[in-house]
């Protein structure tokens, strides 16, 4: 049996048990094996996308090289962002200081790819040599007559949610650069969607279907030009809230913008997204083409989908995500597949998401805050778990244990979002569920899957 | 076919900036080579982003659990220092994992701040009531080197640890370097058969290659146990694989500007602080690097090559022949680890392939010469550059006109818009399924390397031909 850390006792909680008091929002206990990453990574992820933009790291190899390519992020044009930069710091950088590479590094990468912008990430060690980042962004912003933005990411200053925050900021200082002239009343901004496989223009068109005009996505298939005029929407949509919602206040209090908690994962959450902006814009007719949209993009999928919930009804599965509200709609997809969640988690929920959570559960279900796999491997042995959704790093912890495991992570290819993403969910649950590998683990050998 | 125009030899980079990296950083060579020891958990002092970013990297490739812990460094740690990070670190690790090793390796970061981890230890241990388990420790900052070079330094430096002097056995040090899981097998299995029993430092096949689990396993079985890396001191003899001497990382390279003399790798090492003769070999990839390799067993043992391996040998050989016009003046880009890149320049000199560009993201000054000294008729015909990245390679390659890129799953992109045909080896590989099963060394490897490579070729000129012949 896996014994829990003392230290780790608050951050788990299973409902029904004793009143609920999560601890959360705390920096990772050392030597527990955390699944966070760092402050560098929330920015990371989140910029990403950006295709037309120069993203350099400042620091030694191993931070560019591990974010190489990393997410299924789409571009509709430049792909700029599939490139990985880096000013590859050596001994004598560290020693003497990297600002004059970094300048040097940048100027050539500029005058060779021609981004729109530069984003320039300080990992660890910038911070502690002291490297004057902001200076060099400056001096080469001036003389490329491009925004060249620092992002201050140094792995160790706090959590990915403060990387997720250093990248919002540096967005930030792009919105209201840009000219507004053209942009209707009914516009909004897609923030918080990365177009993985192609999610970002599912959801613009199905917003466009409805009438409404899309400004800008941020990040998702990102162009610079778009977010410098994001200011002129009326209304900002946020998915993924843990990383965008600061861009989304920022801009609310500065320009008067209001915004949307959204989710684009599973049925329920879709077409609340769809409604929620109808409503917003308060058009008769927009309204009405929401509703018919979801009517007929319902009935579309939904023969398939019974066939899926049929053969799942009743099986049992794990979650645990970066940000706490993907796994919401991720126990109402679950939901309407008949498979009930019996342990869900986050790396970086807060008090309110897991109130949340807990009331959206099943009693018994266990809940984690920033968990690690020694946890993770003992609850979905104890709650006999058929299916785990994560991401790569719990893929290998269901996998030795004969479960069956979905990617819901940057890496993924499948769009899981949308109508048409939860027929792919459906699908791809079914198809793990279902494989007949099952019968042959050791687990469960013999059993039918 | 006739030799192409000799090309100069030049890494002039046009960039600063590194562009698509043919390289990671040196703590994953560390957490890779701790891994291979029996019971042990890697723990990266530093960032949690680098035992993230490390952990993803390595499951991407292996498809195993891969758990590194971390002392999670905040702004207070880095003001202040790591040691109490470190001391709860280790605490946490020994009562979740109870493990019999802990492997330290630090991040850029500890030693920007100049974490003395030796010093800490020494405290940590004092004040430490209860046994401990093994704890080691390597220095490897991510600004020198890249993941070979921090590899050979938790090698050097887990041999270092434990190697003790005794009375002579008959078993045999392997240092094969960074290898696959299946090469592993493999080797160990060669030196069975000849009667060796084989002490492999480091040993991941198990750990890294394991079947599923009927329970949650904490630690994966496998590896070299501590007790055996005790007898390496007292071994009959030490074979070393690698020829390119990856330089001194972090600690040892301090040493070496102090002029002080450091033993350049493990087999080194061993042999200096234990007598233990050292046979250094190139990666035996290929039927004449093999060769070399079974050569030694035999004069070792007295014993000629079993029978088995001489019919392997056979069997291979038969198929060079078979095959050797789809393969024959074709030109290949090569990259990977220094190491890697000899022994795969060598494979494909002797089935008649040329590397005409032979890339390593890792800069020993020694890569050109070493492949020269294997295959000295490729002068002029081969491009080397140390220290390049892949968007460089790929700038240099169009005018070398490949027909094939040899190497790990990054190198895509390059195949991709050269549009020649990607043979996987070596690490990582990201997106395929078989890269801890891929076997490099001896006469199985080269065969398995060989048939690949021509099927390749073949299935390119079948599929590229309007005619769809199906015979060859």
């Amino acid at each position: 049996m896996i014994e829990i850390l003392d230290e780790r006792k608050k951050q788990i909680h299973e409902k029904g048990a004793a009143p609920f008091d999560m601890a959360c929002g705390k920096p990772s206990l050392a030597g527990a094996v955390s699944q966070r990453a760092c402050v560098f990574c929330g920015s990371r992820v989140v910029l990403y996308p950006i295709a037309d933009a120069v993203h350099l790291v400042h620091g030694p190899i191993g931070c560019a090289a591990y974010t190489w390519d990393i997410r299924g992020s789409l571009s509709s044009g430049p792909e700029l962002h599939r490139m990985s930069f880096c000013t590859d710091l050596q001994e004598k950088d560290v020693i003497f200081g990297g600002a004059k590479k970094l300048y040097k590094a940048l100027i050539e990468l500029i005058d060779h790819y021609q981004p729109k912008a530069a984003f320039i990430y300080s990992t660890c060690i910038v911070g502690v040599i002291g490297d004057d980042v902001e200076a060099v962004c400056r001096k080469v912003s001036t003389e490329k007559g491009i925004p060249v933005l620092p992002v201050h990411s140094e792995g160790f200053k706090g959590t990915k949610k403060d990387g997720y925050r250093a990248a919002c900021e540096a967005l930030g200082t792009l919105v209201g650069t840009g000219p507004t002239a053209g942009i209707g009343k009914h516009s909004i901004n897609i923030l918080g969607d990365f177009n993985l496989a192609g999610e970002t223009w599912m959801i613009r068109n199905y917003y466009e279907r409805i009438g409404v005009e899309v400004v800008a996505t941020i990040t998702g298939d990102g162009r610079i030009d778009d977010i410098r005029r994001a200011h002129g929407a009326s209304l900002n949509v946020v998915q993924c809230a843990g990383s965008m919602v600061h861009l989304a206040k920022t801009m609310e209090e500065k320009y008067g913008i209001p915004y949307r908690r959204v989710s684009y994962f599973g049925i329920e959450d879709m077409a609340k997204s769809l409604y929620d902006v109808a409503e917003f814009f308060g058009d008769d007719e927009i309204v009405g083409r929401s509703r018919e949209l979801v009517r007929n993009e319902v009935a579309a999928i939904m023969p398939e989908l019974r066939r899926y919930r049929e053969a799942l009804e009743g099986r049992r599965a794990a979650v645990y995500t970066g940000g706490a509200f993907k796994a919401f709609s991720l126990v109402r997809s679950l939901r309407t597949l008949g498979m009930k969640t019996v342990l869900v988690g986050s790396q970086t929920g807060n008090q309110e998401d897991y109130q949340l959570l807990r009331d959206l559960c099943d009693e018994g279900t266990i809940l984690v805050d920033d968990t690690n796999p020694l946890e993770l491997s003992r609850f979905v042995q104890e709650k006999q778990v058929d299916l785990f959704i994560g991401g790569v790093k719990e893929r290998p912890i269901a996998f030795k244990l004969g479960i069956g495991f979905c990617d819901h992570n940057h890496e993924r290819k499948e769009a899981l979002a949308g109508f048409e993403g939860m027929v792919n969910f459906a699908r791809e649950v079914y198809c793990s569920v279902k494989s007949p590998v099952w019968k042959l683990v050791p687990r469960k050998r013999g059993t039918e899957p | 076919m006739i030799a192409p125009a000799a090309r100069p030899i030049a890494a002039t980079p046009s960039f600063t900036a590194s562009r698509n990296a043919c390289k990671v950083c040196a703590p994953l060579g560390a957490c890779l080579a701790f891994r291979g020891i029996e019971g042990a958990v890697p723990f990266l002092h530093g960032s949690q982003g680098c035992s993230t970013y490390i952990r993803r990297y390595m499951i991407s490739h292996f498809k195993e659990p891969i758990d590194i812990a971390c002392s999670n460094f905040s702004e207070e740690t880095t003001v202040f220092g790591g040691r109490e990070n470190l001391r709860i670190g280790l605490e946490n690790v020994i009562r979740q994992y109870a493990p019999q090793v802990i492997g330290i390796a630090t991040t850029c970061l500890a030693e920007t701040i100049g974490e003395d981890v030796a010093f800490h230890l020494r405290e940590i241990r004092a004040a430490h009531t209860g046994p401990l388990p093994e704890i080691i420790h390597v220095s490897t900052p991510s600004y020198v080197g890249t993941h070979a070079e921090g590899f050979h330094a938790a090698i050097r430096a887990i041999a270092g640890a434990f190697a003790q002097e005794g009375p002579r056995h008959e078993a045999v040090n392997l240092l094969p370097g960074i290898v696959s899981p299946a090469d592993l097998r493999y080797l160990k299995s060669i030196m069975r058969d000849f009667g060796i029993e084989p002490i492999v430092l480091s040993d991941y096949s198990d750990t890294l290659d394991g079947p599923t689990w009927s329970e949650y396993q904490r630690i994966p079985k496998g590896g070299t146990p501590v007790e055996s890396l005790r007898r390496m001191g007292s071994a009959r003899a030490t074979i070393e694989f690698g020829c390119t001497h990856h330089a001194p990382c972090g600690e040892m390279r301090r040493h070496a500007e102090r002029d002080e003399h450091v033993a350049e790798t493990a087999g080194a090492l061993l042999q200096e602080r234990f007598g233990v003769p050292h046979h250094s070999l190139p990666l035996p990839i290929g039927v004449t690097q093999t060769d070399r390799f079974f050569e030694l067993l035999e004069n070792h043992t007295g014993r000629p090559t079993p029978a088995a391996h001489e019919e392997q040998r056979g069997r291979l050989i038969d198929a060079y022949v078979d095959a050797h016009k789809y393969v024959f003046g074709k030109r290949a880009v090569v990259y990977g680890e220094q190491d890697f890149v000899v022994g795969l320049a060598s494979f494909l000199a002797e089935i008649g392939i040329t590397p005409v560009l032979c890339g390593s993201g890792a800069k020993t000054g020694r890569l050109q010469e070493r492949i020269l000294a294997i295959e000295p008729e490729m002068n002029g015909d081969i491009t080397v550059l140390e220290g390049v990245d892949f968007a460089e390679m790929e700038e240099r390659a169009v005018a070398l006109r490949p027909d094939l890129v040899v190497g790990n799953s990054k190198g895509f992109s390059l195949s991709r818009s050269l549009d020649v045909p990607l043979i996987r080896v070596g690490f990582p590989i990201h997106d395929r399924v078989d890269g801890p099963r891929l076997l490099h060394v001896g006469y199985a490897g080269a065969q398995q390397l060989f048939d690949r490579i021509a099927n390749t070729l073949i299935e390119r000129t079948q599929e590229s031909s309007p005619v769809g012949y199906s015979y060859m």
